[in-house]
């Protein structure tokens, strides 16, 4: 019997994290990268942000947002280098960098929310 | 470098393979290729983005004055820069994703394909709705 693929768990990961990252991710950059230190929108305040923070929804949410956009990045970024650079020796390598990294990244925003303050 | 060229290498009961060797950059040949890379290369943008929001977070946690030393961060002409590239990387993702949902989904109603137009006005329309109530949320003082 085929050795089952853990595949099809890797693509609905970057799918839902590609969804998130469609609807999400341009408003929260635009605004938060350009509007507020450009000065085009005033930037809320420190407390405003702290008491929104706080909320244990905001950081579900905030953890979900880090958690499925880093396992998109894992694996787009692991096919964009199978197919764009044809280095198929270092395969395995660029798996364990890519989910390593999207694992990394996923445990330190979930350390940072759940001790928020 | 024994395995650097496996195409000249004998090979039984095979006449020679023919397998010509693709350029590293097959990719800038023809648009709809570059396009293709540039949607995943948007990839890295986007992980990115949760660098700086990861960034963020700690430094709300840390208190006003690590809060101020951050925000000062994002006025950096070079991270001004490189946060409206990925605004363009993002946004593209956005638009090729929402594009592609009728070949992702095909809804149907009553038994006939919802038109793939339908779905993906319903895309940007939900896009728009959510923006508004994510910035509604963050613009305050």
């Amino acid at each position: 019997m085929a050795k089952q693929s853990n595949e099809p768990v890797l693509w609905a990961l970057f799918s839902a994290g590609g969804v998130m990252a469609a609807f999400l991710i341009p408003v929260h950059l635009f605004l938060l990268g350009l509007a507020f230190p450009l000065g085009w929108i005033p930037a809320p305040s420190y407390e405003h942000l702290l008491a929104l923070v706080r909320l244990p929804v905001t950081r579900l949410y905030l953890f979900l947002l880090c958690f499925l956009a880093l396992f998109h990045w894992a694996h787009r970024f692991r096919y964009t280098l199978y197919d764009g650079l044809q280095i198929k020796h270092l395969n395995e390598l660029i798996f364990v960098c890519c989910y390593g990294g999207a694992i990394f990244g996923t445990v330190l925003a979930g350390y940072l929310l759940w001790n928020f303050r | 470098m024994s395995d650097a060229r496996p195409t000249t290498r004998y090979t039984e009961y095979h006449p020679r393979w023919y397998r010509p060797r693709v350029s590293t950059w097959w990719w800038l040949a023809r648009w709809p290729y570059l396009k293709f890379i540039l949607r995943e290369i948007s990839s890295v943008f986007v992980a990115w983005f949760v660098v700086v929001l990861l960034l963020q977070i700690r430094a709300l946690s840390r208190g006003p004055v690590a809060y101020a030393a951050f925000e000062r961060w994002l006025q950096n002409p070079l991270i001004v820069l490189l946060n409206l590239i990925t605004l363009f990387f993002v946004v593209f993702h956005a638009i090729t994703w929402f594009n592609l949902a009728p070949s992702a989904m095909a809804v149907r109603f009553r038994g006939k394909r919802v038109p793939d137009l339908l779905i993906v006005g319903t895309n940007y329309a939900a896009w728009a709705a959510i923006s508004l109530v994510v910035a509604w949320f963050l613009v305050r003082s």
